[in-house]
C-alpha cells in the first residue's frame, strides 16, 4: 500500500462524512454525526473485509475466487437455518444456537472453499468460470432449500418461516464508565462520550473481522505459511522445486478463504438481521474483490478499502435520518437507488487503474502443470 | 575408479511422454568431486533425465543410487533430502522476494512463529563470502541481473547442503565473461568436494570444463567420453548423427540502399522503466545485421518497439523511407516488414487454429484470403499447400492445428508466412532459432541467408553469440538499453564481442 | 505425429465431430438429472413422476411446445450474446443488465413514440424501430464495458456485474418514475403497454408463439456466419485465443474487445427486446431475474457454439416449461430446476469431473478466461 492510495482512501470517507454533516447539521451536532456514521461505516464493512480477507488468501495462493457472493449467500442461509432450527425445535437459547449458527456458516464456507479448490486445483477449471459455478449453485440451492422447506402445506413449519432466535447483541466496551467521572456532569461531554462509546460497540463478528485483518496481515507477511502461500501464487513452479507441494497449498488457501466468506455470510443472517431472504448478498462478494484489488492484494489495504465502500453505504443509511432537511430538488438522491449505486459505481472507478495500477500475484488465475 | 566413489547412478532410467520416448534405457554416473557434462541438442532428453533425478516427474522404468544407496525420488524434497540441488535453466527464484528469503523458501528457520531473516541473512552472506559468490542477502531478487540470480540460486543448493549440484543450461543467459566466472565456482565447488552435472549443448565449452561428457540424442545415451579423447567434430557428430557442417556457407554481401533507420529511439517496458536509451543505427539492403547481447538488455523492447508491439517513447524509424515511429504493426507490415517474433508460440501462432489459417494470420484481411470482409477457406487451404511444400514444413496436412507440430515446425509456419509475403523489405528476426533442433537451424539460417542475397535487409538479434556471429555481416553489441558498438564480423572476435556484451568500454582505435 | 487418415466424407466427418462434441454436455446433463433424481427422493418426492411431468410440461401438448418455443427464445438471444462474448476471450457476466435495458428501451419506442411524433407509425417502421433501439439499448450498455476492458484494463467480469446491479437500480428507478403505467389502479413497477404497431405477431392463431422464435434461430446462423465466415470473425477469434497473436497479426485489438462487448449487449438487448414486443407488450420489474444466469450456463452446454446454444436454450426451456406441471403434480417448487440447471452448469464447466466419473479422455483446449484483473 501505497500512500497515495491511502491518502485517497481519506478523501473519499471524508467527502462521504462530509456530506452527511452538511445534510444534518442543521439538526444534529456534527460529531455526533460523524460517530454515528463511523459506527454503521465499521458494522457494514464487516461483510466486505471479510470477504476481501478471504479474496487476499484465495489469490495469494494464485486462485482467483469469484464465488465470494455465493460463499457468503449459502453460508447466510445454513448459519441462519442452524439458529433458528435449533431454537425452534429443540428449544435451544439465543446465544448457544446463534454460535452454533455461526460454525455451521463458517463450515458451510470452508465446503463452498472445498468446492472451488477442487474444481481449480484438481480439475483445473478455468477459475472464473468455477467461481461462477459457486455462484449459480448457491442461488439455486438456498432458493430450492428456501422454497422447498417453508413454502407448501407439507413443508418442514407447515407453510410458515418460523422466527430467528435473533442476531448477536454489541460487545460493550466501557468507555463512558471510564472518562464520564471526567466530565464532571457537563451534559454535552456526557453525550460526546457516549457517541464516541457507541463506535466502539460493534458486535463479535465486526470485531472478529477487524482482528482477523491484523492476524491475516501477521500471517502473510510473517510467517513460513504466508512465505509458502504468497511463493505459490508467484511461481508455483519455483515453489514445488524446493518441495513445497502447491496443490495443497492453493487447496488449504481457499478453504481458509471460504470460512472467511463463511463468516462474512454469517454477518447477514446472524449478526445483522435475524432472517434469510433469497439473493440477499447483494453483491457484497463482488465489491469484496474489487476492495481487495484496490487494497493490493494486502489484509489492511483491503481492510481500508472496504472501510471505502462502508462508509458509502452508511452514507445512504445515515441520510434517512435527515429527510427532511434535503431540499426538494435534491430528495430524489437519497432514494435507494440513486445513493445505492455508489459502491458500484466505485468499483468500477477502482478498476480502471485511475487510482493507481495495482500488481496480483503473478501466477493468479492459473492453474499449476507440472 | 572404485564403486565408493559414484555419489550418483542412474540406471535403465525410461520416461515416455505423448508422442515421445523423452528417456530410452539410459544409464549414467557422477563421481565425486567431478564436473560430468550431459550435452544434446535441444530436446535430446537431457533436461527430462534431470528432472526424473530431481523429482519433478517420475520415471516409467529404471532405478537410482544416492552414494550406492537405492533410491525412489517421489519429489524435488526427497531430491534435496539425498543432496541433490539443481539450478535451472529458467531461473525458480520469485522476484518479488528478496534473496534470503528465496534462500529459505521451502526450509525456513523461524523463530517464535515468525520468520528468522537474520539467521539465514547471515547464512546466506557466510556461503557467499567461503564460494566467492558475492550475494546480497537483503537484495530483491527481481532487481538483480541474472548472472547474480543465477548465484543466488546456486547459494539455494549450498543452503540446503547439496553435494549434487545439477545445473541446466546455466550459460545460456551469461556472457563468456561471466561464463568463464561460472566455471572458475564450479571448479571451487568440486575442490570442495561437490559434484557436479553440467547439462549444455555447446561444445567449446564441454571441452573447456567437463571431466566427462555424456553425449545424449533422441532420449538415449550415444556415448561418455573424456575431453582429451575427443574433439567438437566428434562430439557435434554423436549429438545429431551425421556431419554437421558448423559454419554458415554465405556469399560476400552486397549492401545497397539504406532499408531500415533508426534514430534516438526510447522504449520503456510494462513496469515503464526505460529499457532502451536512444539508440541509433541502420540496416542495408543484402546485408545482415546482427544484434549481439545477453538476454534482457532491451533487445526484446526494441524488437517490439521496431515492429509496432509496443509505442517507443521517443526517437524515429524509418523503414525504406517511410516514417513508421508509433505506427501499428499492421501499417509496418504493410510497409514491408516481415517479423519473426521472439516467442513463437505467444506471438506468432495461434496453437489451436491449423496451419492454413496461421499461414495467413497476417494477411486473412485482403485478397485472395478474403473478399468483401468474407473469409475464402479456398485461397487459404492452396496457400498453405503452397508454402508447406515450398518450406519443407512436416505435417500429414494443412488442418492440423498449429500446436500439434515439433518446435522446429512451428518455427517454418512462420517462416514460411513471413518470408513468402510479397513485398518484404526488411526481416527482422528476434531469437529465430531458440530451442530447435541443428536440422531446422541449419534450415532457417540458410532461409535467412537467402533473403540477403535476394537484397532485402536483415536485423538479427540473438542471445547466442555463435549465431550472431556466423549470420551477420556487421554487428551491433547491446548492453544495459544501449548499441555499446557497432564492428565489421568478419573483423570481430568472441572475447572481444564477449568483453563489450558484458559492459567493457569500446576503445575509439 | 499420426497418419492422416485420408478425406473422410463431409458428412461421416461432421457426424464425428457432433457426437465428439455433444458428448460430455449430454452426459453433463444425464447426471445432473440423476442427482436432482436423489434430492427429489430426498425430499420425499417420486423422480419419475417428477420427470414425467417435466415432460409433459415441456412437450405434452401443442400447447405445451408453443410454451417452450417462447421460453426458449430470449435464452437463445442470450445465450448467442454470452457464448459470442467467450469466443472473443470475454466474459460477460452482465447479460442480465443488457437484457432489462434492452426491454426498458424498447417499451419506450413501444408505447411512447407515437405519442412524441403526434401520429400513428406503421408497423413496418415502428417494429424495426423499436426492435433496434432494444438491441442497441443492451449493445451500448455492454460496450462501456468493453470500452473500459480494452482502454483501461478493468476486468469485464466484475465490471459486467456492476452494470448489471446499476441497470437493475436503473430499472427500478424508471418503472416506479418517469416510465410507470399510469393507467386507473396499476401499482405495480411496469410501463403502459406497447402501441399494436411495436408488436411482433404470433405464428400461429390461438397459440403465443410469435416470429420472434425464428427471428431467434435466424440470428443463431448469422452468429455462426459472422464468427466464422468472416474477417471479422476471424478477428474475433483470434483475439480470443491469443490476444497478443492478434496484436502481432495486425488486429486491432482494442477495437476487437469493444465490438465483441457491443455485439454480445445487441444479442442481450434483443432477449429482453423479443419478450416485449413478442409476449409481454410491455416491461415488468422483476421479469426477467435470471436470464443472465441461465445464459451463462447455456453457453457453455452449448460449448459457444451457435448451434449448441439453440439446442441447449431448448433444454432449458423445456426445463423451465415443464416445471409448472411437474410442481403441480409432486407439489415440488420451480426452484428445483435452478438446482438441477445449476448442476448441469457444474458438469459442463468442470467436464474433467464428469470425464473422471465416465473415463472419457481429454481432447482440445480449455477456454482461459482468467488473465489478471487488471487494475
Amino acid at each position: 500500500m501505497d500512500w497515495k492510495r491511502f491518502g485517497f482512501i481519506a478523501l473519499i470517507i471524508t467527502a462521504l462524512f462530509g456530506a452527511v454533516v452538511m445534510v444534518g447539521q442543521s439538526q444534529q451536532r456534527p460529531l455526533l454525526i460523524i460517530t454515528s456514521m463511523l459506527a454503521t461505516t465499521i458494522s457494514v464493512a464487516t461483510p466486505l473485509t471479510l470477504g476481501a480477507l478471504a479474496g487476499v488468501f484465495c489469490e495469494r495462493s494464485g486462485v482467483v475466487n469469484i464465488g465470494i457472493e455465493g460463499m457468503m449467500l449459502s453460508s447466510a442461509f445454513f448459519g441462519w437455518f442452524t439458529g433458528m432450527y435449533l431454537s425452534n425445535v429443540y428449544g435451544w437459547t439465543l446465544m448457544p444456537s446463534i454460535v452454533t449458527g455461526t460454525i455451521v456458516a463458517v463450515f458451510t464456507g470452508a465446503l463452498m472453499g472445498l468446492l472451488l479448490a477442487w474444481l481449480s486445483v484438481t480439475f483445473k477449471v478455468d477459475q472464473i468460470i468455477g467461481g461462477t459455478v459457486i455462484n449459480i449453485l448457491a442461488v439455486g440451492l438456498t432458493g430450492f432449500l428456501n422454497r422447498q422447506l417453508f413454502f407448501g402445506e407439507t413443508s418442514l413449519f407447515g407453510g410458515t418461516v418460523p422466527s430467528s432466535p435473533g442476531v448477536y447483541s454489541a460487545i460493550h466496551l466501557p468507555i463512558k464508565e471510564i472518562f464520564a467521572p471526567m466530565c464532571g456532569g457537563g451534559e454535552i461531554c456526557l453525550e460526546n462520550i457516549n457517541a464516541i462509546n457507541r463506535v466502539f460497540d460493534q458486535k463479535p463478528i465486526a470485531w472478529a473481522a477487524i482482528i482477523l485483518v491484523f492476524v491475516s496481515h501477521y500471517v502473510l507477511f510473517r510467517t513460513r505459511w504466508g512465505l509458502r502461500t504468497r511463493a505459490v501464487g508467484e511461481h508455483p513452479k519455483a515453489a514445488d522445486t524446493v518441495g513445497i507441494n502447491v496443490e495443497r497449498m492453493r487447496y488449504l488457501n481457499v478453504i481458509i478463504g471460504g470460512m472467511l466468506a463463511g463468516l462474512g455470510g454469517a454477518y447477514f443472517t446472524i449478526e445483522s438481521i435475524p432472517s434469510f431472504e433469497p439473493l440477499m448478498t447483494n453483491g457484497r462478494g463482488f465489491i469484496s474483490l474489487a476492495a481487495m484489488i484496490f487494497g493490493n492484494w494486502t489484509p489492511i489495504g483491503a481492510w481500508a478499502a472496504a472501510l471505502v465502500f462502508g462508509s458509502s453505504q452508511a452514507l445512504q443509511i445515515n441520510l434517512q435520518l435527515f429527510r427532511e432537511s434535503i431540499p426538494e430538488q435534491w430528495a430524489f438522491l437519497q432514494q435507494s437507488y440513486v445513493v445505492g449505486l455508489t459502491p458500484y459505481i466505485l468499483t468500477m472507478l477502482i478498476l480502471t487503474g485511475i487510482i493507481g495500477k495495482t500488481m496480483p500475484p503473478a501466477a493468479d488465475g492459473q492453474p499449476y502443470e507440472k | 575408479m572404485t564403486e565408493a566413489n559414484i555419489v550418483l547412478e542412474a540406471k535403465g532410467i525410461t520416461k515416455q511422454f505423448p508422442g515421445v520416448l523423452a528417456s530410452d534405457n539410459v544409464n549414467f554416473d557422477l563421481r565425486k568431486g567431478e564436473i560430468h557434462a550431459l550435452l544434446g541438442e535441444n530436446g535430446a532428453g537431457k533436461s527430462t533425465l534431470m528432472n526424473l533425478i530431481y523429482g519433478l516427474h517420475k520415471p516409467d522404468k529404471g532405478e537410482i543410487y544416492v552414494n550406492g544407496k537405492h533410491v525412489v525420488i517421489h519429489s524435488p524434497k526427497d531430491a534435496i533430502a539425498g543432496g541433490i540441488g539443481m539450478v535451472h535453466q529458467h531461473f525458480m527464484l520469485i522476484p518479488v522476494f528478496d534473496v534470503a528469503e528465496n534462500v529459505m523458501l521451502g526450509d525456513e528457520t523461524v523463530k517464535n512463529g515468525a520468520l528468522d531473516h537474520n539467521f539465514v541473512a547471515k547464512r546466506v552472506t557466510e556461503i557467499s563470502a567461503q564460494y566467492g559468490l558475492d550475494v546480497d542477502p537483503n537484495a530483491l531478487v527481481g532487481s538483480l541481473p541474472v548472472g547474480i540470480q543465477q548465484r543466488v540460486e546456486i547459494v539455494k543448493t549450498l543452503y540446503r547442503n547439496a553435494e549434487i549440484v545439477i545445473l541446466d543450461e546455466p550459460t545460456a543467459v551469461l556472457t563468456p565473461q561471466e561464463a568463464e566466472d561460472l566455471f572458475r565456482i564450479m571448479h571451487d565447488l568440486t575442490a570442495r568436494g561437490v559434484s557436479i552435472i553440467f547439462i549444455t549443448h555447446k561444445l567449446k565449452e564441454v571441452l573447456a570444463v567437463a571431466d566427462r561428457i555424456t553425449v545424449m540424442r533422441a532420449g538415449k545415451v550415444i556415448n561418455t567420453v573424456k575431453p582429451a579423447e575427443t574433439s567438437e567434430a566428434d562430439l557435434a557428430n554423436m549429438m545429431v548423427g551425421r556431419n554437421v557442417i558448423l559454419t554458415v556457407d554465405k556469399k560476400d554481401h552486397q549492401a545497397t540502399e539504406e532499408i531500415l533507420k533508426v534514430e534516438n529511439l526510447t522504449v520503456r517496458d510494462q513496469r515503464d522503466l526505460e529499457t532502451v536509451h536512444g539508440v541509433s543505427f541502420s540496416v542495408r539492403g543484402g546485408e545482415v545485421l546482427g544484434i549481439a547481447g545477453v538476454q534482457g538488455n532491451g533487445q526484446t523492447e526494441l524488437s517490439e518497439a521496431l515492429t509496432g508491439l509496443r509505442f517507443p517513447t521517443g526517437g524515429k524509424v524509418t523503414i525504406a523511407g517511410k516514417d513508421l515511429t508509433s505506427k501499428t504493426p499492421r501499417n509496418i507490415t504493410e510497409s514491408g516488414l516481415a517479423h519473426i517474433p521472439e516467442d513463437r508460440q505467444r506471438h506468432g501462432l495461434v496453437l489451436s487454429y491449423s496451419i492454413a489459417d496461421n499461414m495467413a494470420l497476417c494477411d486473412y484481411y485482403y485478397p485472395p484470403f478474403s473478399k468483401n470482409g468474407v473469409m475464402q477457406p479456398k485461397a487459404l487451404d492452396e496457400n498453405a499447400k503452397k508454402l508447406i511444400e515450398a518450406f519443407d514444413v512436416r505435417t500429414p496436412s494443412a488442418f492440423v492445428n498449429a500446436g500439434k507440430l515439433s518446435g522446429g515446425n512451428q518455427q517454418k509456419v512462420i517462416v514460411a508466412r513471413e518470408l513468402s509475403r510479397p513485398g518484404v523489405k526488411l526481416v527482422i528476426a528476434n531469437q529465430p532459432t531458440r530451442g530447435l533442433d541443428v536440422g531446422s537451424i541449419e534450415y532457417i539460417h540458410s532461409e535467412i541467408i537467402k533473403m540477403r542475397d535476394r537484397g532485402i535487409a536483415v536485423l538479427l538479434i540473438s542471445a547466442e553469440l555463435d549465431e550472431v556471429m556466423a549470420l551477420s555481416d556487421r554487428i551491433a553489441v547491446m548492453y544495459r538499453g544501449k548499441i555499446v558498438t557497432i564492428v565489421d564480423a568478419k573483423k570481430s572476435t568472441r572475447e572481444q564481442l564477449g568483453l563489450w556484451m558484458a559492459g567493457a568500454h569500446v576503445e575509439t582505435a | 505425429m499420426q497418419p492422416e487418415t485420408q478425406k473422410k466424407s463431409s458428412v461421416s466427418q461432421f457426424i464425428q465431430v457432433v457426437s465428439e462434441t455433444s458428448l460430455i454436455p449430454f452426459l453433463s446433463i444425464v447426471t445432473a438429472m440423476l442427482i436432482g433424481g436423489v434430492i427429489i427422493l430426498l425430499v420425499g418426492g417420486n423422480p419419475i413422476i417428477a420427470y414425467m411431468g417435466l415432460l409433459e410440461g415441456a412437450f405434452g401438448s401443442v400447447r405445451a411446445l408453443s410454451e417452450t418455443a417462447i421460453w426458449s427464445t430470449p435464452y437463445i438471444f442470450a445465450g448467442l450474446a454470452v457464448a459470442l462474448a467467450f469466443r472473443g476471450g470475454l466474459f460477460n457476466i452482465g447479460a442480465e443488465g443488457q437484457l432489462a435495458f434492452g426491454a426498458v428501451f424498447s417499451s419506450l419506442i413501444g408505447y411512447a413514440l407515437p405519442g412524441w411524433l403526434g401520429f400513428d407509425l406503421p408497423m413496418w417502421i415502428h417494429l424495426p424501430l423499436t426492435i433496434l433501439v432494444g438491441g442497441l439499448a443492451g449493445g451500448l450498455w455492454a460496450a462501456i464495458v468493453g470500452a473500459l476492458k480494452a482502454y483501461t484494463g478493468g476486468h469485464e467480469v466484475i465490471n459486467t456485474i456492476m452494470m448489471n446491479y446499476i441497470a437493475l437500480n436503473a430499472t427500478s428507478f424508471l418503472l416506479n418514475g418517469p416510465m410507470k403505467d399510469h393507467a386507473p389502479l396499476n401499482v405495480i413497477a411496469r410501463t403502459p403497454e406497447i402501441a399494436e404497431s411495436a408488436r411482433i405477431m404470433p405464428i400461429f392463431d390461438g397459440l403465443r408463439i410469435h416470429w420472434g422464435f425464428v427471428f431467434a434461430l435466424l440470428m443463431a446462423f448469422f452468429v455462426w456466419w459472422l464468427l466464422n465466415k468472416t474477417t471479422l470473425g476471424f478477428e474475433i477469434r483470434t483475439v480470443g485465443l491469443n490476444p497478443d497473436a492478434a496484436q502481432y497479426a495486425g488486429i486491432n485489438v482494442k477495437r476487437a474487445i469493444v465490438l465483441t462487448m457491443l455485439f454480445s449487449g445487441i444479442l442481450a438487448g434483443l432477449a429482453g427486446t423479443v419478450e416485449v414486443t413478442g409476449l409481454n407488450y410491455r416491461h415488468e420489474l422483476g421479469f426477467s431475474s435470471g436470464y443472465g444466469y441461465d445464459a451463462i450456463a447455456i453457453a457453455l452446454l452449448g460449448k459457444s457454439h451457435p448451434l449448441g446454444v439453440v439446442l441447449a436454450s431448448f433444454l432449458f426451456a423445456a426445463m423451465r416449461n415443464g416445471a409448472t406441471r411437474m410442481q403441480f403434480l409432486t407439489q415440488l417448487p420451480v426452484d428445483l430446476i435452478s438446482m438441477i440447471q445449476a448442476l448441469i452448469l457444474l458438469f459442463v464447466a468442470a467436464d474433467a469431473i464428469v470425464r473422471y466419473i465416465y473415463r472419457i479422455k481429454a481432447k482440445g483446449e480449455r477456454v482461459t478466461l482468467t488473465r489478471g484483473w487488471g487494475g
